[in-house]
């Protein structure tokens, strides 16, 4: 079981003085699917994201990540490990350009990363495969653009790719293509596609045809308790879901 | 607390205005307009501005490239001050042994500091570097080899290598260049190197600097312990060029002092501090006549400097540049 699925969590559990923001989520996330979590506003998915990554500690239960418990891991030791997460609000580096954006995620690896005393002409070395990613993602044009200036959908874009540039064996999405226009979103959706190969994604979506176009597995989240799993054709039959998403029309 | 708003020349070198070889003229022109200084301006009021602009260039090592707001700088640039003037003074220790013990204090007063302070951010960071800093200076006001109110007085000054006499004010100025360039050069170095880079990015989006499997607590703390050490370098040199150490260099008005000069020259920006120090020190110096109201004047000067020059003189002198490419 252990190899079927990288990620595990039981009983996963969150409260917010009295609040219960995720009660009791069981997910089990299949090696190389896509798997979408999905649920009204406000039903937790940030936060079992949170929990996952370790940004927040739950409250009770457990998660198992490659077999092994990851509960009470540092953030920074988690994603080291490969579980990669982006960020519900666009999350890339605003004033630092879009090739410095994805070597920063490469640097890492270089082990120099608290060497002050070295020149970052060493950083050079990073950037044929700093292009390459960007290539992947349609941003060779814009390496020497300011984040903070490219448009809304190449900001994901370079989140995807600075993301991708860690080569994360479990990559979780917070909802790639939200507040995208129609293209933009097509975009997102390929590229999930292609860089899902060799990897699992883990992604929260509002935007159902998304979910249905990409993913294998879904999750339904509601007031912070799990409704329903199965592939989308069942899930979007059940009638509690129907239910949950009556009150929260999409 | 992330740093929008926070201009870097960068834009610059890619626009081809600053290219490598300007800048090594540029720096160049600096450091001989430096060593020729003391022949036209008066060689104390220079050595003065040296060490403040050591001291806020530290200081902006976190405020500008890891978005940290220490409240507290004052407490490394006094302590390494008495310490130094101690060891010259009691222990009679060679002048540059003296400045190490001083900055290495500092150092290490930074670690702890650091180390309680960086678990916070945005104000309480701010907050709890000033409670320490507070503490310093209760601790500065007790003991007794502070000299307390009289400050400690009648610092020797020693001799460089133990060979040159520091008494003469061109020997002295020399010395304090050759301190400040080699922390302007740390300084450089640390900002253009790959640990730069990373507090770059913490600087600008934590919680993915974070994502991205950095331990942003460590590197903050790596950097406030340089600034910190840096800042104390400062302050020991400031010591022995000015014979005398006093409660105003861990006195928090210190410490708001760095902050105005950093601000008014331009965080983020490499010359930004020292361009800052220069200004302030020499209204305080050339004003001095006016008694009380230089504080007001200075504090006109920030508020209309800042409110005019959002990114600072040197910030806005980039910005300049960029839109009248040379
Ligand atoms: N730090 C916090 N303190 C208190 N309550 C919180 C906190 N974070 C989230 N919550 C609450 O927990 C619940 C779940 O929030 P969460 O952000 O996980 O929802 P979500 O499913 O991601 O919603 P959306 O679709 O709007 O992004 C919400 O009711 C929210 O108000
Ligand atoms: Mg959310």
């Amino acid at each position: 079981m252990g190899d079927d699925f990288i990620l595990i969590t039981e009983g996963l559990r969150k409260e917010y003085m009295g609040f219960v923001a995720v009660n009791g989520v069981d997910l089990q996330v299949r090696r190389g699917s896509i798997h979408a979590l999905i649920g009204p506003n406000g039903a937790g998915k940030t936060t079992v994201f949170n929990l996952l990554t370790r940004f927040q500690a739950p409250t009770a239960g457990r998660i198992v990540y490659k077999g092994r418990d990851i509960t009470r891991e540092r953030p920074a030791d988690v994603a080291r490990q490969g579980m990669v997460r982006s960020f519900q609000i666009s999350a890339v580096f605003p004033n630092l350009t879009v090739r410095e954006n994805v070597r920063v995620a490469l640097q890492r690896k270089l082990g120099t990363s608290f060497h002050f005393w070295k020149s970052d002409a060493s950083l050079r070395v990073l950037h044929e495969r700093a292009e390459e990613l960007l290539a992947a993602v349609d941003l060779e044009a814009y390496q020497d653009t300011v984040a903070v200036e490219l448009p809304y959908g190449r900001k994901r874009a370079l989140e995807i790719a600075t993301t991708l540039a860690l080569e994360p064996e479990l990559m979780l999405l917070d909802e790639p293509t939200q507040g995208m226009g129609h293209e933009d979103v097509g975009r997102v959706v390929e590229l999930i596609r292609r860089v899902s190969a060799g990897r699992t994604i883990l992604m929260v979506e509002h935007n159902l045809s998304v979910v249905a176009n990409l993913s294998h597995r879904i999750t339904v989240l509601a007031r912070g308790s799990v409704l329903a799993e199965g592939p989308y054709a069942e899930v979007s039959k059940d009638p509690a879901v129907l239910e949950a998403y009556i009150g929260a029309p999409e | 607390m992330s740093g929008t708003g926070i201009h870097e020349p960068r834009t610059l070198i890619r626009m081809g205005v600053i290219t490598p070889r300007r800048k090594a003229i540029f720096f160049a022109v600096m450091a001989g307009l430096g060593a020729l200084a003391p022949f036209a301006v008066y060689p104390v009021f220079l050595m003065n501005v040296l060490c403040m602009a050591l001291f806020a260039s530290a200081f902006n090592l976190l405020l500008g490239y890891t978005g940290l707001l220490s409240f507290g700088h004052a407490a490394f640039l006094g302590s390494a001050g008495y310490v130094t003037g101690h060891a010259l003074k009691v222990w009679g220790w060679p002048t540059e042994a003296g400045i190490l013990l001083g900055t290495l204090v500092a150092t290490v007063l930074g670690l702890v500091i650091g180390g309680l302070a960086i678990r916070r951010s945005g104000i309480y960071f701010a907050m709890i570097t000033l409670g320490f800093a507070q503490m310093i200076y209760f601790v500065a006001v007790q003991l007794p080899f502070t000299g307390g109110e009289d400050g400690l007085q009648g610092i020797p000054r020693g001799k460089a290598l133990g060979l040159f006499p520091l008494e003469g004010r061109y020997a002295m100025y020399y010395f304090v260049y050759v301190v400040f360039l080699l922390g302007f050069y740390v300084i450089y170095r640390t900002i253009h190197s790959p640990f730069g880079h990373v507090l770059r990015s913490i600087r600008e989006n934590e919680p993915r600097a974070l994502s991205l499997g950095y331990d942003v607590d460590r590197y903050k703390l790596v950097a406030f312990v340089i600034s910190a050490g840096l800042a104390g370098l400062a302050g020991a040199t400031k010591a022995v060029v000015l014979q005398f150490e006093t409660l105003t260099d861990v006195h928090w008005h210190k410490s708001g002092e760095v902050v105005l000069m950093t601000l008014l020259g331009g965080m983020g920006t490499v010359m930004g501090p020292s361009a800052g120090a220069l200004i302030v020190v020499a209204m305080e110096n050339y004003l001095s006549g006016f008694g009380d109201w230089v504080t007001v004047i200075i504090g006109c000067v920030f508020v209309v400097g800042v409110l005019a020059f959002r990114r600072g003189f040197v910030g806005e002198a980039a910005r300049l540049l960029k839109s009248f490419p040379i």
